[in-house]
């Protein structure tokens, strides 16, 4: 991005002599925080106070009635000692592995067929807008749609029954951690598609043939340059599947069928109950929680050649 | 795409047999609900099909007990227009701020990328704690149209860096030297070359706030829009009736996509057909 932006200001500082006057010299200079302001402002107003009032109201005080201004750190000694806590933050951070666990498999695959083994360009584009366009549905839509199908009476079931695999219905497809899993896959996979086909759409194809022409097989082209040149899209796919599981409590909710938790659902309970101290400071600790995930994923991966 | 012409051997069929799968595996559900929809009077959630008739769809806009469907649908759609517009707005504005180098634009830059990172409920509780303790009283239209605002700018910002990074700056450079005032240049030249990416933005922009529920929850007072609404549904709600609403607003999604992808069609012809005439 700031490479990008070098040679604009270059280009731009080529032509000022030209433009005379002071005032359009003025004008020039607070040109970009004008343009920037509306964009400034909004995250101001509506990210960067709301978390900073989220910070302040976790040291809060409360009661059945209302909450208090205070400092007090019951909040965090509450949350962080209780042993429901730490069953949930496990629950959720399996959620999020076993999602991109998968949705890592599947959008490599994808984007690497796409890629590199589609071979027409018009082709290439067809299909990917076949991946994106579920994509522009509800995810809550997209979510009971799963039920017709993993019910007891749903279409797996009845389809096993009567090819004789099974004779019972099998109770763990739905409202199960298995059906939970299920709908991060498919709301998500996306995610990961996307960035990863992005960087393996930039990879030079002379470095595959040259790969190819020093005798390495398919298997060994994979793993030794597309994958290693494909990171920050991986990356990038990562820190989108992983902050949406972490924090999500809808799909965990409905798919669990209020049978796991979440640190999400956790939160919205809180706030349901009215507790916000309480779930503001479960709030800090899960953005805390996250960002860690983050900065290691960023440490591993340098994403900004990306942008 | 060199060298891989000769070789569309066995990997070749692996890799498609998975991609069908793939396609198969996020179609599938929405098609099942879409048949689904058409359930007879006596139908429930599942096959068989009982029937086929149009009575969940005319039951949606009949029962009164299930929701203000018309009103969350009208709320939504304002929302999603307003935040279209707003997104377009904002980051074209940004980007053009962050071709030049300004004091803050790092600080500004990670900011925007915090604000896809931080999870859409901190959000939602943040704004409504904030309008809460400020005694304003949330809306659909000032807090949630903020919180929608938080998700659709950093995606428009981003891709409006990716369209900047592919844009050749001669164009401008030309239009200065026909002696072109900066306005100019914007008005004739930049913007109508962007005008296409810039839509892809808006539709961006659209459907995600037209779909959001985790920020909409805390931030939207005392009217629902669309996805509260059908989150509501789930809760409460066990007849085909939903997969009405399901079909519906898939069916919408769909036709906004149309509209705007025909948009942009029509654009591209124009401009093809204005520079073969001046040719």
């Amino acid at each position: 991005m700031t490479a990008s932006a070098v040679p604009s200001e270059a280009s731009s500082a080529s032509a000022a002599p030209r433009s005379g006057g002071v005032r359009r010299s003025v004008l020039r200079r607070v040109t970009p925080y004008l343009q920037a302001g509306p964009l400034a402002l909004t995250l101001l107003v509506f990210l960067l106070i709301p978390i900073l009032t989220i910070v302040a109201v976790s040291f809060w005080d409360y009661d059945s009635i209302r909450i208090y201004p205070d400092f007090v750190l019951t909040n965090y000694e509450e949350l962080l000692t209780s042993p429901v806590t730490w069953k949930t933050y496990l629950n959720t951070v399996k959620f999020a592995a076993l999602t991109w666990v998968i949705t890592l498999l599947i959008g490599f695959t994808v984007a690497y067929f796409l890629a590199f083994h589609v071979q027409s360009t018009t082709w290439q584009m067809v299909l990917f807008l076949v991946c994106t366009i579920p994509f522009w549905t509800s995810n809550i839509i997209r979510m009971i749609s799963w039920i017709p199908f993993l019910g007891r009476n749903g279409l797996l079931n009845s389809g096993l029954i009567s090819a004789g695999l099974i004779d019972q219905p099998l109770e763990f497809l739905l409202f199960s951690d298995f059906a939970v899993v299920l709908a991060f896959v498919h709301l998500y996979a996306l995610f990961m598609v996307v960035p990863i086909f992005n960087s393996m759409m930039r990879i030079d194809r002379a470095l595959v043939e040259a790969a190819r022409d020093g005798g390495a097989s398919a298997a060994q082209v994979v793993w030794n340059v597309i994958l290693p040149l494909a990171k920050p899209g991986i990356a990038i796919g990562s820190i989108f599947v992983i902050t949406l599981v972490m924090g999500d409590f809808i799909t965990v909710r409905l798919m669990s069928g209020g049978q796991s938790a979440s640190i999400g659902l956790m939160i919205a309970n809180e706030i349901s109950l009215l507790q916000y101290p309480a779930a503001a400071a479960n709030a800090v600790v899960l953005l805390a929680v996250v960002l860690i995930m983050v900065v290691a994923m960023l440490r591993i991966v340098d994403i900004r050649k990306e942008l | 795409m060199t060298g891989t012409g000769t070789r569309r051997g066995l990997s070749f069929y692996l890799l498609a047999a998975f991609f069908g799968l793939f396609v198969l595996f996020l179609y599938g559900p929405i098609v099942t609900i879409t048949i689904l929809s058409f359930q007879g009077p006596e139908g429930g959630l599942t096959f068989p099909m009982n029937g086929v008739s149009l009575h969940w769809f005319r039951n949606l806009f009949e029962q009164q007990a299930v929701g203000d469907f018309g009103g969350s649908f009208r709320r939504s759609l304002a929302l999603g227009l307003t935040v279209m517009v707003l997104t377009v707005l904002f980051s074209l504005l940004a980007g053009f701020a962050f071709r030049r180098r300004f004091l803050g634009s790092g600080a500004l830059f990670y900011l925007a990328v915090a604000s896809l990172i931080v999870p859409s409920i901190l959000v939602s509780l943040g704004i409504g704690l904030l309008f809460n303790i400020l005694g304003i009283e949330p809306t659909w239209y000032s807090s949630a149209l903020g919180a929608h605002l938080t998700w659709t700018l950093p995606f428009g910002l981003l891709i409006v860096f990716a369209i900047f990074n592919r844009f050749n700056p001669a164009y401008e450079e030309a239009a200065r030297d026909l002696g072109a005032t900066p306005w100019q240049t914007v008005r004739h030249v930049v913007l109508p070359i962007l005008l296409p990416s810039l839509i892809g933005v808006g539709l961006f922009g659209f459907t995600l706030s037209y779909d959001e529920f985790a920020r909409t929850l805390m931030t939207a007072g005392s009217f629902n829009t669309l996805p509260l609404e059908i989150y509501g549904m789930t809760t409460n709600v066990t007849t085909p009736v939903l997969y009405a609403l399901g079909t519906l607003t898939t069916l919408f999604s769909f036709t906004v996509i149309g509209l705007f992808l025909a948009g942009v069609m029509i654009l591209r012809r124009r401009r093809l057909r204005r520079t073969g005439a001046a040719a």
